[in-house]
């Protein structure tokens, strides 16, 4: 199979690269435009950890073709943090200790990014709903959980 | 240098204290490198082939069409890894279990691989292998494998001079439980089963995999004994131990599943026979079919009582499922089974068995959750039958210091009777319950180990402080190895940074198991910083131009002590590491050594329960963990392994389980059929941390990482039983299992 040329954006930047058609956007991610930051938990679109968001659509980029990029806009956990600064989530993971291992860290704040922006005050019950497609099996949640709180509040409090 | 290890009651400036772990800015900005998170120029893609049957001959593989497709640089049999071993049967075992010989002895076992310049190239060539197998009959469960006429997994596995599928049986106890029996007034006895589980990490195993034709080699890999994966590849492979550089990626979750190695070895030998760099990562299905699970088990248990509650008698087997290579988890499972409590007769019974499933390696204090279901089940039967608070009744039988345990040491301070005392003194115990819910408690029992560890400590020019230590961060040691240098430096956290380092740069670590890592390389940094507070001094003796021995070190700095150097200035570390360059050069200290004295650790669980009538279905609704830590170095990560242990519990007690098929395959390899809990599966789980000093740690630690996933599954099944009205005995209390246990209730 020959490779398409794609041009899409991810993070802002315009940025093309070949593949081969049945390559999953996981995959373009990781391998040609160099975004390892999506991680690769299974494949099926079970465990979030590959999560982006596609034209502002949370999705598991491992259930998404590369060429499907074309022409879209794609945000990865590179593109959370504005420059030096860490988006609030990214504080409270770290203060909270939400994370272990942190292999599923990115997938996670990626879907709590998107949660929280069509949601400032989410419930717990809401929270945990909202990040079921993502598995971490260090934590048990509760740290999680209590950092996107925590994250949550601290947005509303920026925005006043 | 000879240090004294014993616990001292120190007052802590920063230990103790909850500061950001070094990496977490890595982690929350997608910069952490993990196993697959790296690449070589020319690199290749590794792939396996996988045997689709249960047990089969191995009778041809034709591997020429595969070698004929373009872009394809190697392929890989068992007769590219000859037999090197000698007579290291359990190295004979790893290099079977990497690539099947004569025979495939489970579904999924590697048969062949490739290396080819991409995935697709890689994919196809695995096609174009053809395998001619004859198949076998095979066995999948344990109680039918120890049946006399079961298909033997194991030929060269012998019991009595014969072909067996036991490979190993342990005894432990003391005291005669057929004479507790007479004594007794009241005996329960159970049979209870648990399934096989898998440790479930996030991240599939992955590696990157160079050799040179010198003969040297560089090896990547996501792990959690980058030493001891080392050393099994050299000795698989022929290479000199020296010349392997391995070096550890950041690990997306082990919990004992990477103590082993399957593709690396392979990837070794392609990247040798391609003359390239291989990448290879494992599918999830992949993960599950062929890495190493936990055992799945099978076990009787007897108690015999006084009406006060006193045991008279106490008595388990239990039979562990190895997969198809014999393991020493029935030793560990028999030694942990009864070790929270004080028996005068005492018998534990463990037994090893093979199957045709994957080769088990450890999960998380391996083989203790199983029995702890067993013998904390059967206790909660005792207290029914006694008419006692389960918990006054755990209490009552407590070891506690000077204790002979049922597998052999005496206790010093323990935790389990604190544990118990804090549980029955938990407001959790008292809150009201609904209608269908039901609460239970257990104990768990982990032993913790210590091993060979090895540290260095360097202070740069400027005062700070780079700390490299041998023992993989599975969950954020780095942060408290780093709180621990700044305590005996006197230094700022911040002005220390850990890193692990690789084989190349220090001697042997032991693999990262049996919450070993901040226990060991805690005291291997105490130990290096102490060396270093020596240089230290040294040097400022030369900067005052005074003898040494008139130098006290108070916090970080250098004193002169004594009325003749009484208007000396002090010396900041800083200063002194400033001046270093022309006082004699470089500051370090560096320690190595076996450390002896790990903790045993108890905790003590208490779970209510909420079950679905109509669907079978068990929701947690609220969970407390109670757990000696020995002393919390850094207390958010300890809550944290109490929290994701008493998690893996839960899913273990309520939902995980592999399904064999009667054709002996695996049919549920990917997480939407192996369904860990999710996030709105659990409610927030409490901790609390109690701090019985070890006498065998400077700081009093023990280890944390474990123990907590020992008491779920009976914790879990008491309050299943309660809210029930009927004795669950079958680990996953999945919906299917309560909705029988309903129905034979109700008469159906």
């Amino acid at each position: 199979m020959s490779s398409v040329l794609v041009s899409t954006k991810i993070n802002g930047d315009v940025v093309q690269f070949a593949c081969p058609p049945d390559e999953t956007l996981l995959d373009s991610l990781r391998n040609r435009a160099g975004l390892t930051g999506v991680k690769e938990g299974c494949g099926t679109g079970d465990c979030g950890a590959c999560s982006i968001t596609l034209d502002g659509q949370l999705v598991c980029s491992c259930l998404v073709l590369g060429v499907e990029a074309e022409g879209r806009d794609i945000t990865t956990i590179e593109g959370m943090a504005d420059g030096e600064k860490l988006h609030p989530l990214q504080t409270q993971f770290i203060e909270n200790g939400a994370l272990q291992c942190g292999i599923c860290t990115p997938g996670f704040l990626v879907a709590a990014k998107v949660l929280l922006e069509r949601n400032p005050k989410p419930t717990e019950s809401e929270i945990r709903y909202a990040l079921a497609g993502n598995l971490c099996r260090c934590t048990g949640y509760d740290k999680i959980v209590r950092a996107v709180q925590a994250a949550a509040k601290d947005m509303r409090k920026s925005r006043k | 240098m000879k240090h004294d290890n014993s616990y001292t009651d120190q007052e802590f400036k920063v230990v103790g204290t909850r500061v950001n772990r070094p990496d977490g800015v890595d982690k929350v900005t997608g910069r952490a490198k993990f196993g697959a998170d790296t690449f070589a120029p020319g690199q290749l893609v590794g792939l396996t082939l996988r045997s689709p049957h249960a047990h089969a001959k191995i009778k041809k593989i034709d591997t020429s069409r595969a070698e004929k497709l373009q872009g394809v640089k190697a392929v890989l049999t068992a007769e590219d890894l000859p037999d090197l071993t000698g007579d290291d049967s359990e190295n004979f075992d790893i290099l079977e279990n990497c690539m099947a010989r004569d025979r495939a002895l489970y579904h999924g076992h590697a048969v062949a691989a490739v290396a080819a310049i991409d995935a697709s190239t890689a994919k196809k060539a695995l096609k174009l292998i053809k395998v001619t197998y004859e198949k076998l009959p095979h066995v999948t469960d344990v109680d039918k494998a120890m049946e006399p006429d079961a298909p033997i997994v194991q030929p060269r596995n012998l019991q009595d001079g014969k072909p067996s599928n036991i490979s190993g049986r342990y005894e432990f106890g003391h005291g005669d439980i057929e004479a507790g029996l007479k004594d007794a007034d009241v005996v329960v006895e159970k049979s209870f089963k648990t399934e096989q589980t898998h440790q479930g990490y996030i991240e599939p195993h992955a590696c990157l995999a160079s050799v040179s034709p010198d003969g040297t080699g560089e090896l990547w890999v996501t792990t959690q004994g980058h030493f001891s994966f080392r050393n099994v590849c050299a000795a698989l492979l022929g290479m000199d131990i020296a010349k392997l550089k391995v070096t550890p990626s950041e690990i997306g979750g082990g919990f004992g599943g990477k103590t082993h190695v399957w593709i690396e070895p392979v990837a070794l030998a392609l990247s040798r026979k391609a003359n390239r760099p291989v990448k290879m990562v494992m599918s999830r299905e992949e993960v599950f079919k062929a890495s190493g699970p936990t055992c799945s088990t099978s076990m009787d248990v007897k108690i015999g009582a006084k009406k006060d509650g006193t045991i008279t008698s106490a008595f388990i087997e239990c039979r562990y499922m190895d997969g198809a290579f014999p393991g020493i988890w029935g030793m560990l499972g028999g030694m942990t089974a009864w070790a929270c409590y004080d028996l005068k007769n005492v018998k534990s019974i463990g037994i090893d068995v093979l199957c045709n499933r994957p080769k088990v390696a450890a999960y998380r204090a391996p083989s203790a959750p199983m029995m702890a279901f067993g013998v904390e089940s059967t206790m909660d039967m005792l207290a029914a039958e006694l008419k006692m608070d389960p918990v006054k009744l755990r209490l009552h039988n407590a070891a506690k210091e000077g204790t002979q345990s049922s597998y052999g040491p005496v206790y010093g301070p323990i935790g389990i009777g604190p544990t118990l005392e804090a549980v029955r003194d938990h407001p959790h115990l008292r809150a009201k319950l609904k209608k269908n819910q039901g609460r239970g408690m257990a104990c768990g029992f982990w032993f913790n180990i210590g091993g060979q560890t090895c540290t260095d400590l360097n202070i740069g020019v400027d005062g700070t402080v780079s700390l490299t230590v041998g023992t993989v961060d599975v969950g954020g040691s780095r942060a408290s190895l780093s709180l621990i240098a700044a305590e005996e430096l006197g230094v700022p956290y911040e002005h220390v940074r850990a890193s692990i380092g690789d084989t190349a740069s220090l001697g042997h670590n032991d693999t990262t198991e049996g919450s070993r890592g901040t226990f060991s390389s805690g005291m291997a940094t105490i130990f290096a910083a102490r060396e270093a507070v020596e240089v230290l001094k040294d040097r400022a003796a030369k900067m005052l131009e005074i003898p040494v021995e008139s130098v006290e070190w108070d916090n970080g700095v250098a004193k002169a002590i004594g009325s003749e150097h009484g208007n000396l200035p002090t010396l900041t570390l800083k200063e002194i590491a400033a001046a270093s360059p022309t006082t004699g050069g470089p500051i370090a200290g560096h320690h190595e050594v076996t450390a002896d004295g790990a903790g045993v650790s108890f905790a003590s669980h208490i779970v209510d329960v909420e079950v679905d009538p109509e669907t079978g279905s068990t929701r947690v609704i609220r969970y407390t963990v109670v757990q000696d830590a020995g002393k919390a170095i850094h207390p958010t990560y300890v809550e944290g392994q109490f929290q994701g242990a008493a998690a893996q519990g839960i899913g273990w007690a309520l939902n995980e389980e592999y399904i064999y098929g009667d054709d002996g395959c695996l049919q549920n390899p990917g997480f939407l059929d192996y369904r860990m809990p999710v996030c709105s599966d659990l409610p927030f789980i409490d901790t609390k941390i109690l701090e019985i000093p070890n006498p065998n740690h400077p700081y009093g630690v023990r280890g944390v990482g474990e123990t907590s996933i020992v008491p779920p599954l009976a914790a879990i099944g008491n309050a299943v039983s309660n809210a029930v009205g009927v004795r669950m005995n079958h680990v996953p209390m999945s919906p299917p299992r309560i909705l029988k246990a309903l129905d034979e209730l109700a008469g159906m």
